[in-house]
């Protein structure tokens, strides 16, 4: 406690108030409020209505909502095994090589996400592999994006493992496929699912790479976000927005309650 | 019982705060040690046997068996996978910026792209919008920061979570919210408007780069607050008291004996933010202001809007090498920060 006399701490948090409500809290009640209104020319939104939402979750919207939802589960299973593989290979590396690798795998979060998107579309315009105009150069975009994130999660993880219980497991005679399956990658799963949910998240928000190469019949949410809001479509871009948020949301829950149950193991 | 025991690696609190400081994995990783490293460890374990063969047990590090390949090979997959669709696309973008395709000699694109004043004005936009931005993150995170963990109310606990929710979403959703608060009939002009009958409010800096650094430093603070709350967290508040009961004032103590402690992690978070404003790019997009063009947009017009990709290899080499410079010494820094 650093503010010690009643009115002082009343005037910090008054403070922490002011600064944290309009900032924080607000955008996104002002975001779910628009998505119930047809108006927003006074101090609050006017003419309620949900047909924002009836036009969210049918049609293109739909479409959008499906496309995002397979490129980013797709995108994080696939980062979640590559970043994981490679988080386990690297920790039996020496230290150099440990740290080299992690090098590489952090690479991609320096890497401007524009940038990673124009690579790969540079990259695969071209024989031998031509994936423009395509669905699966989204999700290796994404994939590429989000490794970064689950190898870090992961190889931060593994740091933390007691190697008491995979010594003891080898010790009983356990060949090392069989450690790695009954032994570390149990102990590892609260993370693992915690990895995937970042990724997730991540994935379904991604707008910089996936606006330098989806395709018109692959677009997802973000893309169909802006293209709503572009042509001054605020309100139903809100809505569509607030599927955005509620469904990473859903998703992230549904992740932490597999965590929780895992944890007890 | 010898002094390297492999169990003993985890002494004393989990190493959370490097790791939180890198602003990724959510904080429920940092709840310390899963057994007690205490506990001492049995003698069979202490070796690594390859397995129930009898085998002499092999120091780590070493092939386990003569069958076994090395441990390095494992490596090799994932870092094919991330060569294939990374680093060879990169490498490309590099290439294509040297000699492109389309002809043109080695530096044609440099020499045209260096002179072009789109360039130098997008430069200067992108470095003083993400130094402005990050400056703002870390003075409002720290102060932020210092509430939640120091002056805590009841609540406090769920605004950290809060906040974690927060960073889950995408940036543009700022921008989005801004046009309904700041826009030209957004919330605040409707309030002004409604009071004094005004045409129209006095609010139309959304389309101003000060739109675009008021939306980065909502959307950036929290990256600054959680490394923060994690090294506020392995703060002995005994030092608070003591410094409080020698007659220390609140803002002496949080100058002399919370700053110092901080300042790794204000470091490592405030040069995470500093590279992630200068490759943001929903937040420009959504902005939809002509005269606000930074690098990442400048790549996104070049190669989408007008079809010039050497030019855009340039600027994207221009954008890489200065973000993975700043994002080499962010390493450093938060390597220092204690990871």
């Amino acid at each position: 406690m650093l503010v010690h006399s009643k009115a002082g701490r009343w005037a910090v948090w008054g403070l922490f108030g002011l600064l944290f409500l309009p900032l924080f809290a607000l955008p996104l009640l002002v975001v779910v409020a628009a998505s119930f209104a047809t108006h927003w020319s006074g101090a609050l939104p006017s003419g309620p209505t949900a047909g924002n939402y009836a036009a969210a979750v049918r049609g293109e919207s739909l479409q959008a909502l499906t496309t995002s939802l397979v490129t980013a589960i797709t995108a994080s299973l696939l980062a979640l095994t590559v970043g994981t593989w490679a988080a386990l290979a690297g920790a039996a590396l020496k230290r150099r090589g440990r740290r080299l690798l992690d090098a590489l795998f952090m690479l991609p979060v320096a890497v401007p996400s524009v940038v990673v998107g124009l690579a790969v579309l540079v990259a695969f315009s071209r024989p031998p592999v031509l994936l423009n105009g395509t669905a699966p150069i989204v999700v290796l975009a994404h994939t590429v994006l989000v490794t970064a994130f689950a190898h870090q999660s992961v190889s931060a993880a593994i740091v933390r493992l007691d190697p008491v219980y995979e010594q003891a497991a080898a010790s009983l005679g356990a060949r090392p496929a069989y450690v790695l399956w009954r032994v570390r990658l149990p102990l590892l799963l609260p993370s693992l699912t915690a990895a995937g949910g970042l990724c997730f998240a991540l994935s379904m928000g991604e707008l910089s790479a996936t606006m330098m190469l989806y395709p018109p019949d692959w677009m997802p949410l973000p893309v169909r976000i802006f293209t709503a809001t572009d042509r001054g479509s605020l309100f139903s871009g809100s809505a569509v927005a607030v599927v955005l948020m509620a469904a990473t949301l859903l998703v992230l829950l549904a992740v932490s309650r597999i965590r929780t149950k895992a944890s007890y193991r | 019982m010898p002094a390297a025991v492999p169990g003993s690696r985890q002494e004393g609190p989990a190493p959370c705060a490097g790791e939180s400081a890198a602003a990724s994995g959510p904080p429920e990783h940092c709840t310390g040690p899963i057994v007690d490293s205490a506990r001492p460890v049995p003698g069979p374990a202490l070796g690594r046997p390859s397995g129930g063969d009898g085998a002499a047990p092999s120091p780590r590090g070493a092939a386990a068996a003569p069958r076994a390949l090395p441990r390095s090979v494992w490596a090799l997959p994932p870092v094919a996978v991330l060569a294939l669709l990374f680093l060879y696309p990169l490498a490309l973008v590099v290439q294509q910026s040297l000699t492109p395709d389309g002809g043109g000699g080695a530096f044609d694109a440099y020499a045209r792209v260096f002179g072009s004043r789109a360039f130098h004005d997008a430069l200067g936009t992108t470095v003083w919008l993400a130094v402005g931005a990050t400056l703002g993150c870390l003075v409002l995170g720290f102060t932020l920061a210092l509430v939640i963990a120091f002056v805590p109310f009841p609540g406090a606990r769920a605004v950290a979570k809060f906040i974690d929710v927060f960073l889950s979403f995408p940036s543009f959703l700022i921008t989005l919210a801004l046009l309904f608060l700041y826009g030209t009939v957004g919330m605040a002009n409707g309030l002004v408007t409604e009071f004094t009958g005004a045409a129209e409010g006095p609010f139309h800096f959304l389309t101003t780069p000060w739109g675009v650094l008021l939306a980065e430093i909502t959307y950036f603070t929290p990256f600054v607050i959680r490394p923060l709350l994690a090294a506020f967290s392995q703060l002995d508040t005994a030092q608070l008291e003591v410094a409080a009961g020698l007659g220390a004032r609140p803002a002496r103590i949080v100058r002399q004996v919370i700053l110092p402690e901080a300042l790794p992690a204000l470091g490592a978070g405030g040069s995470l933010v500093l590279v992630m404003c200068l490759n943001e790019f929903g937040i420009v997009l959504f902005t939809g202001a002509k005269d606000v063009t930074t690098l990442p947009m400048l790549v996104y017009g070049k190669a989408i809007l007008e079809s010039d990709y050497p030019a855009a290899c340039v600027v994207a080499v221009v954008n890489i090498a200065i973000s993975v410079g700043l994002f080499g010494l962010y390493r450093v820094v938060s390597k220092r920060a204690g990871a």
